[in-house]
């Protein structure tokens, strides 16, 4: 994909199975045009894991995913000393002197490279997928900052390591904290929000092409309205689709408030959640089969 | 420069540097942070998109530009008012007008003709259609007797056209059923109204209205209960998400002191048995039960209520929690609060239920303390947390600080939130410094900012004090 212009992307996307609306088709664009990191915020389960698989899978590039978590440190995250490796090489090379040693062990074929040193040390294009950075501490935000500039890392022992080709950067976020302004301020800022409507019915109809229209509308509308209540845990696109797929397994024609009570549960994952839904959606349900038997 | 991309499309007009600068200048000074780095993204970015169609020119700017849900939002009121108004500036500056053929076939119209297009228009959500029909209904009704007011315009037009949100009525000659009108739908109606208002103003004076810096509204707390509610949802819902976190970032194992041996053990094998690095502890976080008092006087309600509501969304943090409200007597509410979960009615709830104020409605600290103190005493201990939110302000009423004091004893920490700046403390009936002594510590809370601090303070992020 050259990326020649934003409907383009779009489409690209949407051939890898990504509907994007337009502000995610432009800042897509926007990200392979500058070369800049992408920042994708927005609550659980919109797709902003998705959008970077779907850019890999419609850019053809390697995807190269770090989930990010507490506690991840650069040696999980950038690279690590190969030190079993290096011992063997001190202890088999006996004879040699400590000069040619000390050389030796700090070489590339001593390194362990992780995520992010693969992405940038790679010969082909990549997407580099940088996942719930808000899961980690600031220090690693700061860590992060050289590669999201410069695209390059420093090791001590061996110098700078710069990328050779761009890679496209995505890093998520569940905004349950405050990223540095640092951190923001190298990348491109897209906020996912659940899509509209129409633009669901599009999506399940998609990953789930066997659902008619009508019960698809049906379907939406009910996720819409429960996402609409104030929940712990509101369903996300991807429970969405499995709902859809769930129906179609149960083969219902409609979402009554049988198939609702049988089925909820495949989007409503909480206790709490459970009874509000069922007190508030399902009511609702009830009322409107009746015109229709 | 020459892009590897091959030739950039057309160069923005000249003029826009300016405008955009202008723009930015905005944007800070309504509290966004934009830097220069990123004024110089938003110009390569607008190099990468034609800059003709509006909403590719909005997107870039605002993924360049606005890093945050907040700043998003703050850059659409902004953007769309300044250049709005900047365009109206050009106009009036080269003399263009369109006038002549603006107000046209307004007369000839058919009102229930043009009110059928317009219900047509919003519910299919097209914009342009929208502008014209607006455009259009202003001539049909506003030419002849408009007030002069914009606002009050906008809503005469609507109520004339009958259009209101929600399910329609069905005609009165029995036709068939209307569709429901969405109320974001209408909203944006009412703002193509709005605009389209404004510009015909615009034009009539050949003056711009002057620019209001946008209203503090949505970052304070809510000060009465006819405030904008939806912003205290917003602000409720935001705050939420990132509380729910609260205290995760402690619990990593950096800053954890306890060393952990299993660990440290199985970590020294890869050093031959020597343990070299040490493994800690994660710190578990402080689950503190709480038990919280609000004024609920006339005075301070609204923002009593909100922080009550705020505190229950987050009850999962906490191990056990306890509301009550008071003003001359003390009561509590922590029922309410379990089932309701809209913050209207809870504060409905609240006046009418509370059964609170006794004769006079004034906030009596005195008597409240002593109520509580004979009520839940046995129930404090020192892993207890008393959270008492309230103006101080006793009327001349006796203050009781002694039996406060009590309280702090029994307690394991005592705070205390006034929703009025620090800067009132103490002035007039106010008796903060009593109190205050007491207190673990004392905090004022009038913006949502404040009171997320707070809580991060209560459920052990941060320590108190600072």
């Amino acid at each position: 994909m050259a990326a020649g212009s934003v409907a383009e992307v779009k489409e690209a996307l949407a051939g890898a199975g990504y509907l994007a609306d337009e502000s995610a088709a432009l800042v897509s664009f926007l990200a392979q045009r500058l070369g800049k990191p992408v920042l994708v915020e927005g609550p659980a389960g919109v797709g902003k894991t998705e959008l970077a698989k779907a850019l890999s899978r419609a850019t053809g590039r390697e995807l190269i995913r770090l989930q990010c978590y507490e506690g991840l440190d650069e040696a999980k995250a950038l690279y690590e000393w190969n030190y079993r490796k290096q011992l063997l090489r001190i202890q088999a090379g006996g004879e040699s002197g400590w000069e040619d040693v000390h050389d030796d062990i700090f070489d590339k074929e001593f390194l362990l490279e992780r995520p992010l040193m693969q992405a940038i040390a790679s010969a082909d294009p990549v997407v580099l997928l940088i996942d719930e950075i808000d899961k980690t501490d600031q220090e690693f935000e700061a860590m992060l900052l050289e590669l999201l500039s410069d695209f390059q890392i420093t090791i001590p022992e061996l110098g700078q390591v710069s990328a050779t080709t761009m890679p496209i950067v995505v890093l998520t976020s569940n905004n349950s904290r405050e990223l540095t302004e640092a951190l923001k301020r190298r990348c491109l800022y897209l906020w996912l929000d659940y899509p509209d409507l129409q633009r669901e019915m599009e999506i399940v109809h998609l990953h789930a092409p066997e659902l008619p229209e009508t019960l698809n509308r049906r379907l939406v509308e009910v996720v819409g309205m429960i996402r609409a209540l104030d929940l712990k845990k509101p369903p996300s696109i991807a429970e969405s689709i499995d709902w859809a797929r769930t129906l179609l397994l149960m083969g219902a024609e409609d979402i009554d408030r049988e198939t609702f009570e049988q089925s909820m549960s495949i989007i409503v994952k909480h206790r709490t959640d459970i009874d509000l839904v069922a007190e508030r959606v399902g009511m609702k349900l009830a009322e409107s089969v009746r015109p229709q038997a | 420069m020459p892009s590897p991309y091959g030739p950039k499309p057309e160069a923005a007009p000249p003029g826009l540097t300016a405008k955009l600068l202008g723009f930015c200048e905005e944007l800070r000074s309504e509290g966004v942070a934009v830097g220069t780095s990123e004024i110089l993204d938003a110009f390569s970015a607008l190099e990468q998109v034609p800059w003709s169609s509006q909403d590719d020119f909005r997107e870039a700017l605002a993924a360049t530009i606005a890093k945050s849900q907040e700043d998003r939002r703050l850059f659409e009121l902004l953007f769309e008012r300044w250049f709005f108004r900047a365009a109206e500036v050009e106009a009036i500056e080269r003399g263009v007008a369109e006038a002549g053929q603006r107000h046209e076939g307004g007369e000839r119209l058919d009102i229930d003709e043009l009110r059928e297009q317009i219900r047509q228009a919003i519910v299919e959500g097209n914009d342009g259609e929208m502008r014209d029909l607006a455009r259009l209904a202003i001539a049909a009704f506003g030419r002849q007797e408009g007030s002069g007011v914009v606002g009050v315009d906008v809503q005469r037009i609507r109520r004339t056209l009958g259009l209101s949100a929600g399910a329609q009525q069905t005609a009165e000659d029995g036709a068939a059923e209307l569709p429901p009108i969405d109320r974001d739908q209408l909203n944006r109606f009412e703002r193509h109204l709005r605009r389209e208002l404004e510009r015909d103003l615009i034009e009539r004076t050949s003056t711009l209205p002057p620019s209001r810096p946008l209203a503090e509204l949505d970052r304070a707390l809510p000060t009465n209960p006819t405030q904008d509610l939806a912003a205290v949802h917003r602000a409720v819902s935001q705050m939420k998400r990132r509380l729910a976190t609260l205290g995760h970032e402690q619990r990593g194992r950096r800053q954890a002191r306890t060393v952990d041996v299993r660990r440290t053990m199985r970590a020294s094998l890869q050093t031959g048995g020597v343990p070299l690095y040490l493994r800690y502890r994660p710190k578990r976080p402080r689950r503190p039960e709480i038990y919280v008092l609000c004024d609920v006087s006339t005075s301070v309600t609204s923002a009593s209520v909100f922080f009550l509501s705020v505190l229950h969304a987050l009850h999962d943090s906490f191990r056990k929690l306890r509301s009550f409200v008071f003003i001359e007597r003390i009561s509590e509410v922590t029922e309410v609060f379990e089932r309701e979960r809209d913050f209207r009615q809870i504060a409905q709830r609240i006046s009418s239920e509370g059964g609170v104020a006794d004769v006079s409605g004034y906030t009596d600290y005195g008597r409240v303390w002593l109520e509580f103190l004979t009520e839940i005493s046995e129930e404090l201990d020192p892993r207890s947390t008393v959270i008492v939110l309230g103006d101080a302000r006793t009327n001349g009423r006796e203050p009781h600080a002694e039996v406060f004091a009590q309280i702090s004893e029994r307690a394991g920490r005592l705070f205390w939130l006034n929703p009025e700046p620090k800067l009132y403390w103490n002035y007039g009936d106010s008796v903060m410094a009593a109190y205050e002594r007491y207190c673990d510590g004392a905090f004022e809370c009038w913006t949502t900012r404040h009171l997320e601090n707070f809580v991060n303070v209560v459920a052990g992020g941060i320590p108190a004090g600072d």
